[in-house]
């Protein structure tokens, strides 16, 4: 079924007045997720955003509380602020990161308030790529460039309308005031079911990298791996999955805030102890780290590769540090067994 | 550029054959189309890895004193004046460098390449053209309309410092400091304006310091809590703070290579601030850092006879 793009413009600058609309916009030359009051303002042809719509949900800095001391008087002021918000336009690898992002931030034993909160209150509308970058390599990672995996809706691009997929129930009754549906044409549906198709043709194998992985914690491909690496936090930040962060307290005289700041594991304060120990001083134990992390503990923890192939990594490093290279060096890395 | 690779190529080769370095410091082809990235040679066979062309755009003077034992590096004209600033500033020993120097007729910038044909497929540059294939177009640009913004206004593309000198010189382009007079002629608002929107960009991944060799404390005061300059925060006045910080612990240092804004993976305008300040110090000094090695930096010397008030002389 479709929806044309008239009438869905008309609805999403309805939208506006219930949600929080989010949605992929352009500004200062990059497309990044944005709040938008109108559908003109969202970019339609884009690739995907500079930045990860992760910190909708995750923000790079944000404050949990605040408090005001008066004498022997502290108030303490919850900082958590949520608003129903729909997500536009997101790519079904940052779809499928969000669901990676639920298994960080809830478990049996806890549920971050602060990011599931917000998470409960938003609707994903996904948004299927028409264009697959050189540097995409979602096919890879159990995901493809139509899929719905975290999408609440689905919806793909037709040029004058939108093929809709409902997904769960939040997208269901997200579509109820959208408008009216349509049936595909046959050249429509001819559309749909090539993007359907569609793989990246950048590719990487990580069908046995995990448990490659649970023997090389002492290999020698780490010595060499991370030379080139300025450890900045260029990939972190522009990953959809990562999510390491710190918390602080931000404090003048009288008054302050704990807040929680986006951190990464290339960086070697992310492990400086308060004693001046650093478990984690070199870059080769911090490469270690990310490849570990993503390829092999968060599988163990949580069932998945912490890695959606998005490419955004591969783009923004400085020296061209290339995790499908990394992923490959740890395919034909020889382990020695004892 | 191609017949110099050679050259290069047969030096690191003889180099590492002869035990006179550990591991030589260049570049080896990308992953991506126009990009290089760096490599880290210690076996004579591999030598035959290194590249030379326009894509060579990293500083490789960042890696000198982080890598272990005798290191060749190769080094542009950029590149150079950063080792030479780092000897001067006692951050390498001379004796464990071999540079191996190159003129440079500068190096592409594919940001600016790609914001009109979108992510690069592929790519060729042959006789100073870059044919481009790209998702949204393709294009061929002649190299000098995408070199980079800090080589079409340097002046030393030739090596300053060199232990081994690899193909011609490179005639160095004609350059005032026009771009930051034009800047700088702009009213306070609309300067607060361009500034605003470029660290809007910013999100502090600290890619621009890590990139820059000079860029070498051992804390940075971005990363110092007590006192705690700046908070993890990534609003517009924070990261101003940040980028004129390090403007400003740069000045009489910065060496113009651009491995800062070629860094930023956000298109930060960091050229602006450091074209500034490199402009101040020329005109308040009369000094270009790494040029020469009799000349010391400006902010590092002390003369009895400072013309400045603020001397106390007797």
């Amino acid at each position: 079924m479709k929806i044309s793009k008239e009438k869905f413009g008309q609805s999403f600058d309805a939208l506006t007045a219930e949600y929080q609309v989010v949605a992929p916009v352009s500004e200062a030359g990059a497309v990044n997720f944005k709040a938008a009051k109108s559908f003109s303002e969202v970019k339609q042809d884009y690739l995907n955003s500079k930045l990860p719509p992760k910190s909708l949900l995750f923000p790079q800095h944000e404050k949990l509380l605040s408090y005001v001391k008066d004498g022997k008087d502290i108030t303490v002021k919850n900082e958590l602020k949520v608003g129903k918000t729909v997500l536009f336009g997101i790519r079904p690898c940052d779809a499928k990161a969000m669901l990676l992002l639920d298994k960080v931030f809830k478990n049996d034993q806890y549920r971050d308030p602060y990011y599931f909160d917000r998470r409960d209150n938003t609707v994903i509308v996904g948004l299927a790529c028409n264009k697959i970058a050189p540097t995409c390599f979602c096919s890879s990672m159990g995901i493809s460039p139509a899929c719905s995996e975290g999408s609440d809706l689905l919806l793909i691009d037709l040029g004058d309308s939108y093929n809709v997929e409902v997904i769960t129930e939040k997208g269901k009754d997200l579509l109820a005031g959208l408008g009216e549906l349509a049936e595909l044409s046959a050249e429509e549906q001819a559309i749909v079911d090539t993007v359907k198709s569609a793989q990246t043709t950048s590719k990487v194998d990580v069908s046995t990298i995990t448990a490659k992985l649970d023997k090389m914690f002492d290999n020698s491909y780490w010595d060499t791996l991370h030379e080139k690496c300025l450890g900045c936090n260029a990939c972190s930040f522009s990953c959809p999955t990562c999510h390491c962060f710190d918390i602080s307290e931000e404090v003048t005289k009288n008054e302050g805030s704990r807040v929680r700041t986006w951190d990464a594991c290339m960086a070697p304060l992310f492990t400086l102890h308060g004693s001046g120990h650093n478990p984690r001083d070199k870059k080769k134990t911090r490469w270690r780290q990310r490849m570990m992390h993503k390829f092999n503990y968060f599988v163990h923890n949580n069932g998945d590769i912490a890695c959606v192939g998005c490419g955004r990594c591969i783009k923004g490093c400085p020296v061209n540090m290339d995790i499908r290279q990394a992923i490959d060096g740890v395919n034909k890395a020889e382990v020695v067994v004892d | 550029m191609n017949s110099i690779i050679d050259d290069i190529r047969a030096a690191a080769r003889q180099l590492l054959a002869d035990g006179k370095v550990d591991v030589v410091i260049g570049y080896e082809k990308g992953s991506l189309p126009l990009k290089s990235t760096p490599c880290f040679l210690r076996s004579p066979q591999d030598a035959d890895k290194l590249i030379w062309d326009e894509t060579c755009e990293n500083n490789l003077a960042t890696y000198a004193a982080t890598t272990a034992g005798k290191k060749a590096i190769i080094a542009k004209g950029c590149d150079s004046r950063a080792l030479m600033v780092l000897l001067q500033e006692n951050q390498l020993v001379r004796d464990d460098l071999y540079i191996i120097g190159v003129s440079c007729p500068g190096v592409i910038d594919k940001n600016k390449i790609e914001a009109e044909t979108g992510e690069i497929i592929e790519a060729t540059i042959t006789d100073g053209k870059v044919s481009v294939k790209g998702i949204l177009c393709d294009k061929e640009y002649n190299f000098t309309d995408v070199k980079d913004a800090y080589c079409q206004t340097c002046r030393y593309p030739n090596p300053v410092l060199v232990d081994l000198k690899i193909g011609g010189t490179v005639e160095a382009p004609q350059s005032d400091f026009s771009d930051v007079l034009a800047l700088e002629n702009n009213s306070a608002e609309e300067r607060k304006a361009y500034f605003k929107e470029q660290m809007s960009k910013c999100i502090r991944c600290y890619a621009c310091r890590n990139a820059c060799p000079m860029c070498y404390c051992q804390e940075c005061f971005v990363d110092c809590n007590a006192p705690k300059w700046l908070t993890g925060g990534v609003d517009t006045a924070e990261n101003l703070l940040f980028q004129t910080g390090r403007a400003l612990h740069l000045a009489g240092r910065c060496v113009e290579c651009g491995a800062c804004s070629r860094a930023c993976p956000q298109g930060v305008d960091i050229r602006a601030l450091s074209r500034k300040v490199n402009k101040d110090v020329k005109e308040m000094y009369n000094h270009e850092s790494g040029i020469s090695e009799d000349i010391k930096p400006a902010l590092n010397v002390y003369s009895a006879d400072d013309p400045e008030e603020f001397l106390v002389k007797e």
